[in-house]
């Protein structure tokens, strides 16, 4: 028996030592927006915190987390910077398919728990190790910039809970980026 | 996409539906049938009935359901995949009555051809960038016919001209005597009153939602884990499978040995099929280890010769001696006089690689199937499904799932019909994950291509002849056998070639039909024909403009005179990318390419550096963009951003190759993906045009190779004729590659200290 903290919770589960934390939040546990998506640690999509820090969760094996606080996807908008990643991902509207955004968001956030205002650089480093098959690493770019600055840095979406009437407005939408 | 899947391209429908029935069911002739009843969200039994009307109180067309308390349930026949479909058809329902998009329940379409066929594809399919081309007319159609009836219902009940009530979020307003009443209180009336002969969709100027930036209707659950994709669903008593195909394309399995797999903790079975095995676990963890722990024996069949090296010389071999099929002529090519230029060019076989790995949960019971996943082809699942089960068809249930991607992957449903090959064998429901390496080793391929292409120039540089043969298999021989051309043409094979931008006073543009090895398949690839030829087109253009010596923007303008909206976004790309201003560093070079794919009009430049050692950095790019009417721009500007980066990477990194009938590929450590550091400055910029919408999700991968490659030409002189980029023909020179070793052997990378 294993005892781990889960998005505050604490929780006993009779696992295998070996299995890899993300077998046991998705197929154990059923917290499944934590995502399979390579299973060696090179798309980042099964990204999650221990103790804050991102880590890929497809090669952790559970007897590795120790007393570290686990936080998935789930439970990362319960921090003040996680809530402000997940609404600037939907002002900006990061997301398209949406299957690595779990994990972008976790990245990002643990990026931006540590360094609220990071350099394009240390967006580039903490952001490289998770793959979007959609491309919306642009975005991506754009939404930290967002967090970090407190400022509209790209055009914002209109909300759909707006009533329909009071959507008039943009009508041009071009988002220029400076040369980097 | 220019083809379509039930016939041939350009032959007319035998059925001619009238225009009332056509709005009944929003373009396509069923019978009418209304279920009645209270209001309900569409439930399981019901989400299959004749018309997939639920309990729904008003249910006009396949596509509205408004229920007594006022719900509204869209139901898209086209399917979520990341670009925005469900966004996109919500958008042109509430349009046209007068909600917001917050007052829809958005619903899967069940498998149903006769009613969610998409009429541009001739099957209920996802792709082309079809959707919002049909649902232009189809969903503004059903959402204008809706509000009709329902108006109609409140005008009867007050006894006002319906001319004299308005509607603001589903409220409707007689606004002489101030009276309202919601939809749901007239749905029951208005499911009582006749179609109307014809409805009139809203002019553009009161449009508003459509052009509007809105908001997705599916992302508030996509950025707190809470969306479901079909490989995070959780049936009672499911057990977990992952499976192994015969590496060998072609080859069967022969004997399992699974001692060792018992002994797995969580292990419960092992299911084999003719070429596969399944490993069944309490869990995923438990069904690898079990996975790995078996010990098999496969029968490696007939091709375990074929390799890449093959297929080129094979696919050169039938661009030489094979029956060319005619796709367009006009005037006679061979006896134009001038300068001639040609060329070769290969491109290779592509993986789709979307972020969900396939995977599907089928419970199949002697009474019946269901069946979760996310497919872009629901009522093909259910053909599989019945096929290999001999169920009828309608007791089968494909409960349709958003897709973490589908790029055309999700047109193929051979991991729904293994996993039914695989359940059919046990009670319980089985979900099948295939890993990572399964998706990369038995995908639907992308073909390679083997083109040959020619010009001569006249006296002022330009093309008097155009001669473009292309070699490749099909696509479409086998996803689609009745829909090939009756010379036995592939329309897809030749769509964006027998249709240039620019016109040529002679030209000839044929196809060789070549096809793979059986067991090698082929597929749908974002972007599908037009992202072939459109590299090929658009870089051959670029070294007719080298050898004609003019600059490659002016060289294309030159020859776009009759081309309005082409002219339009090359004029406007090239002024907001500074298109010859300001001077560039030693080895930048800036690329440009230009076409219509899918019936909207791009141009891209793209601005990239290549290394001493070969290595190609994208510095920036510009995308100009005339799609028509955008109806949501935020969503053109994103499938633009992530289309271009989807071909960026395929360009740089990409191409399946074959050894002993296998592929080499594994995951993402060797078949790369682009990653945020790697992704350049990118401006998108929309022309503001009132055409009808064109398609957007495939766009930007088709522009995306040629603005590359013509960048590198730019940077280096030199042309590459082929993909991923050969970083080699790329070096400046001999010092240059020594320095990259000798970095890369200080990082420890360079094992075999050579590149």
């Amino acid at each position: 028996m294993i005892v781990l903290n889960i998005n505050g919770e604490s929780r006993s589960v009779d696992v295998p030592d070996d299995m890899p934390l993300l077998w046991l939040l998705r197929d154990v546990i059923g917290l499944t927006g934590t995502k399979f998506g390579c299973g060696i640690a090179q798309c980042g999509a099964c990204t999650v915190h221990l103790d804050g820090a991102a880590v890929r969760s497809c090669v952790l094996p559970v007897s590795a987390v120790g007393t570290k606080a686990i936080t998935t996807i789930e439970g990362v908008g319960a921090s003040a910077v996680g809530k402000k990643v997940q609404q600037a991902w939907l002002d900006i509207e990061v997301v398209q398919c949406g299957y690595c955004q779990s994990g972008q968001i976790m990245s990002a956030t643990a990026l931006l728990a540590a360094t609220p205002e990071p350099s394009d650089a240390e967006i580039d480093v903490a952001m490289s190790g998770n793959i979007c098959r959609c491309g919306t690493y642009v975005r991506i770019r754009e939404a930290i910039k967002q967090v970090a600055t407190g400022k509209k840095v790209a055009p914002q979406t209109i909300p759909n809970e707006a009533p329909a009437a009071a959507t008039s407005q943009v009508l041009s939408f071009v988002r220029v980026e400076s040369v980097a | 996409m220019n083809v379509r899947f039930d016939k041939p391209l350009g032959e007319e429908r035998p059925d001619n539906p009238s225009r009332r029935e056509a709005l009944k069911m929003g373009g396509l002739v069923v019978a009418f049938l209304w279920l009645g009843g209270g209001a309900k969200v569409l439930g399981r039994a019901a989400a299959q009935g004749p018309v997939a009307a639920g309990d729904a109180a008003f249910a006009p067309n396949a596509f509205v359901r408004v229920g007594t308390d006022g719900s509204v349930h869209l139901v898209m026949p086209s399917i979520e995949m990341g670009q925005g479909a469900y966004t996109g058809q919500a958008t042109l329902l509430a349009e046209e009555m007068d909600l917001g998009l917050d007052q829809i329940v958005v619903e899967h379409a069940p498998a149903n051809r006769k009613l969610y066929a998409n009429p541009l594809l001739g099957e209920q399919a996802t792709g082309g960038s079809t959707t919002i081309r049909f649902c232009w007319t189809t969903l503004r159609q059903a959402g204008a016919a809706a509000r009709t009836l329902l108006v109609n219902a409140a005008a009867a009940k007050w006894k006002v001209d319906p001319a004299q009530c308005t509607v603001a979020r589903g409220v409707i307003r007689h606004e002489a005597s101030g009276r309202t009443v919601g939809y749901g209180d007239v749905a029951d009336a208005a499911a009582q009153l006749p179609m109307p002969e014809k409805v009139q969709e809203k002019d553009a100027s009161a449009f508003a939602l459509i052009g509007k930036p809105l908001r997705r209707v599916d992302t508030a659950g996509k950025v707190d884990g809470s969306l479901q994709f079909s490989i995070d669903l959780r049936v009672p008593d499911m057990k977990i499978a992952t499976v192994k195909a015969c590496p060998t394309f072609g080859g069967k399995l022969v004997a399992v040995d699974d001692s060792r797999a018992r002994q797995v903790p969580g292990f419960v079975a092992v299911l084999k099929i003719a070429d596969a095995v399944a490993t069944v676990g309490e869990h995923f963890w438990a069904a690898k280890q079990a996975m790995d722990a078996l010990d098999i024996t496969w029968d490696h069949g007939p091709n375990t010769q074929f390799s890449t090296e093959q297929l080129f010389k094979d696919l050169a071999e039938a661009s030489k001696n094979g029956t060319p099929i005619p796709g367009k002529e006009v005037g006679h090519v061979d006896g134009a006089k001038g300068k001639a230029v040609e060329a070769v060019y290969q491109l290779p076989l592509l993986a789709h690689a979307t972020m969900e790995p396939q995977n599907a949960i089928v419970h199949v019971r002697p009474d019946g199937c269901d069946i979760w996943t996310g497919t872009q082809v629901p009522a093909r699942c259910v053909d599989v499904a019945a096929k290999l089960t001999g169920l009828k068809p309608e007791t089968i249930v494909v409960h349709n799932q958003y897709m973490g991607g589908g790029f055309g992957r999700r047109l193929f449903e051979d991991p729904v019909e293994q996993a039914v090959a695989f359940a059919r064998q046990v009670s319980y429901p089985l979900k099948v994950v295939w890993t990572r390496e399964e998706d990369i080793a038995h995908d639907r391929y992308r073909p390679a291509y083997y083109d040959r292409i020619a010009a001569t120039l006249g006296d002022d540089g330009k093309p008097v002849a155009w001669k473009h043969r292309i070699t490749s298999g099909s696509v479409l021989a086998t996803f689609a056998p009745g829909a090939m051309g009756k010379n036995g043409m592939d329309a897809d094979a030749i769509e964006c070639a027998a249709d240039l931008p620019y016109e040529f006073p002679n030209v000839k543009v044929e196809w060789v039909r070549h096809d793979m090895p059986e067991g090698v398949h082929l597929g749908w690839w974002r972007g599908v024909g037009p992202v072939h030829n459109v590299f090929v087109i658009e870089s051959f253009i670029d070294e007719l403009a080298h050898t004609a010596g003019k600059d490659p923007l002016e060289y294309r303008r030159s020859l776009l005179q009759k081309n309005p909206r082409a002219l339009g976004v090359l004029n406007l790309a090239a002024e907001k990318a500074g298109w010859g201003k300001g001077s560039l560093p030693a080895r930048v070079g800036r690329g440009i390419a230009v076409a219509a794919p899918f019936g909207s009009y791009l141009c891209v430049i793209v601005e990239a550096e290549v290394s001493p050692q070969g290595e190609v950095k994208l510095r920036r790019a510009v995308a100009a963009v005339d799609c028509g009417v955008a109806v949501n721009p935020n969503t053109v500007e994103a499938q633009v951003q992530g289309g271009l980066i989807f071909g960026w990477t395929a360009a740089l990194y990409n191409g399946i190759t074959l050894k002993n009938g296998a592929v080499e590929q594994h995951n993402f450590n060797d078949y790369r993906m682009m990653r945020i550091n790697e992704t350049p400055a990118l401006e998108v910029h929309l022309v503001d045009s009132k055409e009808t919408p064109g398609g957007i999700g495939e766009t930007g991968t088709v522009m995306a190779f040629p603005a590359l490659f013509n960048a590198v030409f730019a940077a280096t002189g030199v042309r590459l004729r082929s993909y991923p980029i050969d970083r080699s023909a790329l070096v400046q020179g001999a010092d240059a590659l020594k320095a990259v070793v000798t970095q890369a052997s200080d990082h420890g990378a360079a094992k075999e200290g050579k590149v």
